[in-house]
């Protein structure tokens, strides 16, 4: 891979302001920033807020668009586009999903789901748009159908999870469900039949060399056959299919253990987003921003397959923020842009460069 | 609520007395003083300023005169902008451990620079339930959902609040 010998600088673009309290997490509109189309994102935060910002075709800067305010009431915790990017999902610590319309620049909220009994923590859209999962602090994961008219009816609550659930995910491109939690173990869903049979079919824990602490964050690589986790264990895990199965067996082929990144994190690993290209960033409490890439012995001697791939640092950005980094995300344009959002209030743009020669 | 106290009869010490912080010299005068041990303890349990008596939930004496914390169980790195508080309940399944480790952090994260990384958790051994309220003490998830309640809140609040005489 051509990431392991070049040398690579992280070159801070912007610090944008705008959020009065800690942001959570930040989401990228997967519509933007590509096709001449200037690139979007949203932002969720501690004041209750969502703020859209917008790049300038001009300057090249991203300027805060709106604020989307007097909807939740507590935290906004997490947010996710759909693949359209025409509609926006906020989950707060209020109990309730509210969908936003883009309407022209506007954003509009056109649902509010309710049914978790309180704190939501986070909110994906499958690779169709057309289901929604979100979990919560209740320790389970709802399972909404998008429905016409901005109508989201729930199919499934899943429980099975026995502390509160930290993240969902879809799989990129299979109707599969994945969600980590403070019970230490990551949970596969499945449809099971035509009847939204939704069912756990694989738990990956400690037992499966899962991690030790608060599972927080998911997300898979480009082909959708690796997901990478994170913890409050300060391990990173790689887990691998048969992706080929996965497509021909209806959705479900077992996950295995890889690799484990162990021996970087300081302190709680808050957020893990893996590049189209194959860069592993990382968020933590320990203010930094490290990124890896998979590392192949060029000699052979001492790749072994039993093993698994080996993972190593590419870069380590220390004090990245003055406070945790609560999400890092990379940007779908074509530059390495990143994204990162701290307790500090403030997000920063990046670019991971090749160190000129 | 529970109806009775949980530890009807606990043993109170005397007060340490304080050891009087030094008068930075002439000659660095604008040096920035390291936060050390005692200026933490001095924030969670100060009692020679009208600021703050930290008062155990459910008894009139404060943390220290029930030895829950002690100088000793405070570590600060000011340079790596770390504390860690260790503190003792004063029975092994009291109820109070979350609430009163909430309070600490809640006064530390009030009271420090926000570069300050805080860890609490309950001394090795002390309570029935370590490893899960230690873990809960230290998502930060959870704490700031706890901070939103404002039944919680106002019971923090009510543990920090100033006490005079």
């Amino acid at each position: 891979m051509e990431f392991v010998d070049g040398r690579f600088e992280l070159r801070e673009i912007q610090k944008l302001e705008g959020h009065s309290d800690r942001v959570w997490s930040l989401a990228w509109n997967p519509a933007t920033g590509v096709d001449g189309v200037p690139s979007v994102f949203a932002s969720c935060s501690g004041d209750k807020t969502v703020r859209i910002w917008e790049q300038s075709r001009s300057t090249g800067s991203w300027d805060c668009k709106a604020v989307l305010e007097e909807t939740h009431t507590r935290t906004v915790r997490s947010c996710a586009w759909s693949p359209s990017g025409k509609l926006l999902a906020t989950v707060s610590f209020d109990a309730t999903t509210a969908i936003w319309e883009n309407v022209g620049g506007d954003f509009e909220c056109v649902s509010t789901l309710e049914g978790h009994e309180n704190e939501v923590k986070s909110v994906s859209w499958n690779a169709s748009g057309s289901l929604l999962a979100t979990c919560g602090r209740d320790k389970t994961v709802w399972i909404w159908e998008v429905q016409p008219g901005h109508e989201y009816e729930c199919v499934a609550v899943l429980q099975g999870h026995t502390q509160d659930v930290k993240m969902v995910q879809w799989h990129p491109t299979l109707d599969v469900l994945f969600s980590c939690s403070y019970d230490n173990n990551i949970k596969i869903w499945a449809d099971e039949g035509d009847d939204d049979d939704w069912v756990c079919v694989q738990t990956l824990d400690e037992f499966n060399n899962g991690h030790s602490s608060t599972v927080w964050a998911l997300s898979f690589n480009s082909s959708g056959d690796k997901m990478v986790t994170c913890s409050d264990d300060l391990t990173l895990k790689i887990w691998g299919t048969d992706l080929t199965r996965m497509q021909s067996s209806d959705g479900y082929a077992p996950w295995r253990h890889l690799s484990t990144i162990a021996g970087y994190h300081d302190r709680t690993i808050f957020s893990v987003h893996w590049s189209r290209e194959g860069i592993i960033a990382s968020g933590a409490a320990d203010d930094a921003i490290r990124f890896f890439v998979e590392s192949e012995d060029k000699d052979g001697l001492f790749t072994s397959k039993v093993d698994g791939p080996t993972y190593k640092l590419l870069l380590k950005e220390e004090k990245a923020h003055d406070m945790d980094v609560n999400s890092v995300q990379w940007s779908p344009g074509e530059k390495r842009l990143l994204a990162s959002a701290s307790d500090d209030g403030t997000i920063k743009i990046w670019e991971l460069a090749p160190v000129p020669c | 609520m529970v109806s009775g106290l949980i530890n009807a009869n606990p043993v109170i010490y005397e007060k340490k007395e304080r050891r009087v912080r030094g008068a930075p010299s002439d000659a660095d005068e604008y040096a920035v003083e390291p936060i050390d041990e005692q200026e933490i303890f001095d924030i969670l349990l100060n009692d020679t300023e009208k600021i703050c008596i930290f008062k155990y939930p459910e008894h009139p004496y404060s943390l220290e005169e029930l030895k829950v914390i002690t100088e000793d169980a405070i570590e600060v790195n000011d340079h790596r902008s770390y504390v860690r508080v260790t503190f003792t309940p004063t029975v092994e399944h009291c109820s109070m451990a979350t609430i009163i480790g909430l309070c600490l952090r809640v006064k530390l994260i009030r009271s420090l620079p926000s570069r300050y990384k805080v860890d609490i958790r309950v001394a090795p051994g002390s309570h029935a339930t370590e490893a899960a309220v230690n873990k809960q003490l230290n998502d930060k998830e959870r704490v700031a959902a706890a901070l939103e309640n404002p039944s919680l809140l106002d019971m923090v609040d009510e543990c920090l609040a100033p006490t005079y005489g």
